[in-house]
């Protein structure tokens, strides 16, 4: 199958929604793709229910309903795992292949959990907490459960919150963030009134749930999946009682895409102008791609480049003082979240580092850089390619990830060249 | 780790450029008979072609000096099988060698009177024979070759093994990289000079940057890996129409070669290109290489892919690799020209190296390699 | 109300929620997603489709990425 676009948009969380409404609305003809059968990206994702908590719902609802209005042709499931040629992108959908070809390309593919190493992660029932609430909006009974929170961001609270309303007794919500940063951070938050108002009404919600500052998980113990955690608590080792421990450490963006259609990134971000154009022509890029900032950045630059890229570049730019205010936002983040260095500390030598392979600790130490690493001892050659142990390693060890290769997710080997299998 | 010495004390016997599989097999070789070697790698060991090579070790034949030189080396590969680590992840997988018609047969059997004659074992499987011995191959195909010896190895971990010794006793510098070679005089990239017994130039394809007086071509080659496939191929299997892709000097080519990873993965292969030296990959190219694995096994349509990527092969015009002093700078002697057999012959070359600095005689004719030759045949192209 | 469907997990009937996704049926039926290259069993971690340890075989599928996957009656679920 092959289908010709004006704008193309890829990823349907907040920052592609947006810019698909606003390109659409411009009078463009827009498709928008999204690897995951529900729309809404990681933090709007509907899947079987539709209303969730307070104002999130409220913008979730109002662009669910301008996306429904549009024309904007959907393909949900699909994930994009090439780039053969200027202006094409290569999805795919099971042994199903869609050649995709665009005048202009709008990059939205957001972040990732940041996942860290340490004893014991690797048991069932130990997920990502922004993977355990993802996988309780996909259908995953939690009601009862006794769930540890942690890591470290605003997703976390979030996160208690939401599995809180669904039934769960959230035992510990650990933030290995100082209180005193924690502090700022609401100081920080005064010039920013929506945030501010976001951080009171989850402040609200969140009561009662207990908040363990300067706390992190050290080993996740358990036969066959998880039974205890164990903690540093402020210096002190607690264990608790858990069915699910839930930690993740802020957000990595995702730049396989960006990187393979070759547009240029400043440290892990793609770099992008004002206009969220990146350094390759009709290349934009919106949302967590370019650094994470939430939802209202995405929001602001999903509109900006989805304008953009239709041509109207006046429209957008009366969209540009509201984009610094959320840029300030990101930097507010990552000063108070920024990783406790004894964190590196956190994997034994015998503990996996990279899950695909079961590369140790002892296996990637020593090595000088991380293609050295990878080449010696698998890490980051599995099937992630990455992008779990890659993260890890880039706190771990300070090593910058390399230039990517296609497929950017793996595909049918006939899929590569867009052929069913049953066709050989 | 040692220090670099310069000026007038040369502390090394012999210093090596490059930790490829070929400079790491050079230093390993001279270091175990007692020389004092060092070894000078630009960015990490077996980070090259080394990095990117399918790692068949494999007899071939397009010419007798290739086979005298793929025999030898699968020799002394045996020889080392003990020490290596389960991380090198060698596998006597043998080889296949497939014939899709009476034609194709022919070849097999003139390739079993060689090579049996030679004392590699071998046997001729008919069709029925072969699809037992592989079922997911397409029927019905007219046999093949199977060479027994032959077996498949991680050559970058094979590369970092070599130098474990070599660091201990002589010298190991990754991160250095050489700018000039001058008699026997080396200049680094930060203007370090160091002057050394002997030099051997293993720097793959960048090797003719460093030493004037031949000439040598990248060929670009793609492959791609999939996910773990545990059983669905136990041989490495080659088209009998690889040598024609292999040995044509012009076209682009493509041929049907699958190897059965340690870890349950299928390693696909192969292309061939000249003239393009970016390291992006072909969309093209891939077509035709899968289009040609799934001709001879559909099955391979089915697995899942998880990267692609390219590698460049060191190729010089008779398509045999250079092997000795040389012509301009006696002191010099290359190691390079391997183009894509250069896991395999690493081990012939670093034998013939050693055996040229000792002075000793080889178990093989050492002349079909020798970098003299080049001067001879640019004198009659 | 919610409307609930079987799938088959290692052949064991399993109720999900209409509109799970596959990886979600695997936790209800207790089993691990897969068995890691030293054997040991994962569960799915990232619930986004970037980590991987959720493959199983769907449909006759190996490899398959199941929290990208929305269950369908009677599929044919088998760990890895
Ligand atoms: C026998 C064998 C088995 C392997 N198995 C696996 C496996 O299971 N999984 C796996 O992931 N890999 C596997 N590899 C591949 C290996 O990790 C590297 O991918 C391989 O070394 C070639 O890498 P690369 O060209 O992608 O470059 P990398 O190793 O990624 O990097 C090489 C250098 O080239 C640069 N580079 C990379 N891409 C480009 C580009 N498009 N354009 C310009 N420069 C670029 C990089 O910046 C880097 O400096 C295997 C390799 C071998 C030899
Ligand atoms: C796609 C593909 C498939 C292949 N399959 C096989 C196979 O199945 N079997 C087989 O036997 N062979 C195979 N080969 C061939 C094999 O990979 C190469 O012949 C072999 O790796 C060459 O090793 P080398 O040490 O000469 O080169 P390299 O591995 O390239 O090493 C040269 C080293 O020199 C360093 N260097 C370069 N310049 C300098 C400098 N100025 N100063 C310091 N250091 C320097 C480089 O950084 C590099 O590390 C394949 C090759 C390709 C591309």
């Amino acid at each position: 199958m092959t289908r010709s676009f004006d704008v193309l948009v890829v990823g349907a969380g907040p920052a592609g929604i947006a810019a698909a409404v606003c390109a659409a609305d411009e009078g463009r003809e827009v498709a928008i793709v999204d690897e995951n059968p529900h729309p809404g990206g990681q933090i709007w994702r509907i899947g079987r229910e539709n209303t969730e908590h307070g104002k999130v719902v409220g913008d979730a609802e109002v662009w669910m309903r301008r996306l429904d209005r549009t024309s904007v042709q959907s393909f949900l499931g699909w994930h994009i795992f090439d780039a053969p040629a200027p202006k094409v992108l290569r999805a795919a959908w099971g042994p199903e292949v869609a050649e995709l070809h665009f005048k202009s390309l709008i990059i939205a593919t957001g972040a990732r959990e940041r996942l860290l190493p340490f004893p014991g992660w690797t048991l069932p029932n130990v997920l990502g907490a922004g993977g355990l609430q993802a996988l309780v909006k996909a259908g995953l009974p939690i009601r009862g459960k006794r769930v540890v929170v942690a890591g470290t961001g605003p997703l976390l609270i979030a996160v208690a919150v939401y599995l809180r309303q669904k039934g769960a007794d959230v035992v510990a919500l650990c933030e290995q963030a100082s209180t005193s940063n924690l502090l700022k951070f609401g100081i920080g938050l005064l010039g920013q009134p929506t945030k501010l108002a976001d951080a009171v009404r989850f402040g609200w919600q969140s009561r009662g749930i207990p908040l363990r500052t300067s706390c992190w998980p050290t080993a996740a113990l358990g036969r066959d999946k998880l039974e205890r955690v164990a903690l540093n608590d402020n210096g002190r080792a607690v264990e608790i009682e858990a069915d699910y421990l839930a930690c993740g450490f802020h957000l990595v963006p995702n730049c396989q895409l960006v990187s393979l259609v070759g547009c240029v990134l400043d440290g892990s971000y793609v770099r992008v102008d004002e206009f969220q154009q990146t350094t390759v022509a009709d290349v934009f890029s919106a949302g967590e791609t370019t650094g994470v900032g939430g939802v209202e950045a995405a929001l602001v630059e999903g509109q900006i480049a989805g304008l953009t890229a239709a041509g109207a570049r006046q429209k957008a730019a009366s969209l540009l003082k509201e984009r610094n205010a959320t840029r300030r936002f990101t930097r507010l983040l990552d000063r108070t979240y920024a990783l406790n260095p004894d964190l590196r500390r956190l994997p034994a030598s015998d503990t996996i580092v990279c899950r695909c392979e079961d590369v140790s600790m002892k296996a990637v130490q020593g090595n000088a850089s991380w293609r050295e690493a990878k080449l010696q001892s698998r890490v980051g050659m599995g099937a992630c390619q990455g992008r779990i142990c890659g993260a890890a390693c880039e706190f771990l060890f300070g090593w910058g990830m390399e230039s990517v290769r296609p497929p950017i997710q793996p595909v049918p080997v006939g899929s590569l060249i867009g052929t069913r299998a049953e066709n050989f | 780790m040692g220090h670099l010495v310069t000026g007038q004390g040369s502390t090394y016997d012999v210093v090596v450029v490059g930790a490829g599989i070929v400079g790491a097999a050079c230093a390993h070789f001279l270091t175990r008979e007692g020389l004092r070697v060092a070894v000078l790698e630009k960015g990490i060991v077996g980070g090259g072609a080394t990095a990117a090579g399918m790692g068949h070790l494999v007899a071939m034949d397009d010419s007798p000096a290739q086979l005298a030189l793929t025999k030898l080396s699968l020799q002394l590969w045996r020889g080392l099988l003990e020490e290596l680590p389960a991380s090198a992840e060698y596998r006597e997988t043998g080889t296949l060698w497939i014939a899709t018609d009476e034609e194709e047969m022919a070849e097999v059997r003139r390739k079993y009177g060689l090579y049996s004659s030679m004392g590699l074992a071998c046997e001729v499987l008919d069709g029925e024979a072969l699809a037992k011995a592989e079922s997911e191959l397409r029927r019905p195909l007219a046999g093949a070759l199977r060479v027994l010896g032959d077996g498949v190895v991680y050559p970058p971990v094979v590369a970092q093994f070599l130098l474990r010794e070599v660091a201990e006793r002589g010298a190991l510098f990754t991160g250095r990289s050489v700018s000039s070679i001058e008699g026997n005089v080396i200049t680094l990239g930060d203007g370090t000079r160091i002057s050394t017994g002997y030099v051997v130039n293993a720097a793959g394809c960048s090797a003719v940057d460093l030493t004037s007086g031949f000439v040598m071509r990248k060929r670009k080659g793609h492959l791609i890996i999939t996910d773990r496939y545990p059983g669905f191929l136990r041989h490495q299997v080659v088209e009998l129409g690889y040598l024609k892709s292999a040995h044509s000097v012009t076209a682009d080519s493509v041929a049907f070669n699958l190897q059965p990873r340690a870890t349950g993965q299928i390693l696909i292969g192969s292309s061939r290109q000249y003239e393009d030296e970016g390291a992006a990959v072909d969309d093209d190219i891939v077509r035709k290489m899968v289009e040609r694995a799934c001709a001879y096994m559909p099955g391979v349509a089915r697995l899942s892919a998880l990267r692609i990527w390219t590698g460049f092969r060191a190729a010089t015009p008779d398509k045999l690799p250079l092997i000795g002093p040389s012509p301009g700078n006696p002191k010099v002697l290359l190691a390079t020209g391997h183009e894509g057999l250069g896991i395999t012959t690493s081990m012939a070359t670093a034998q013939l190296i050693t055996d040229m600095l000792l002075g000793r005689s080889s178990p093989i004719a050492r002349e079909p390699y020798l970098p003299s030759r080049m001067n001879y045949e640019a004198a009659h192209a | 109300m919610p409307e609930f469907i079987l799938v088959l997990v290692n052949e064991v009937p399993v109720r999900v929620e209409r509109g799970s996704t596959v990886a979600v049926a695997l936790f209800v039926a207790g089993v691990p997603a897969r068995r890691s290259v030293n054997g040991s069993p994962r569960s799915p971690v990232c619930g986004m489709g970037v980590c991987m340890e959720c493959r199983a075989e769907v449909d006759g599928v190996l490899h398959s990425r199941t929290c990208q996957i929305v269950c369908e009656p009677n599929m044919q679920v088998r760990t890895q």
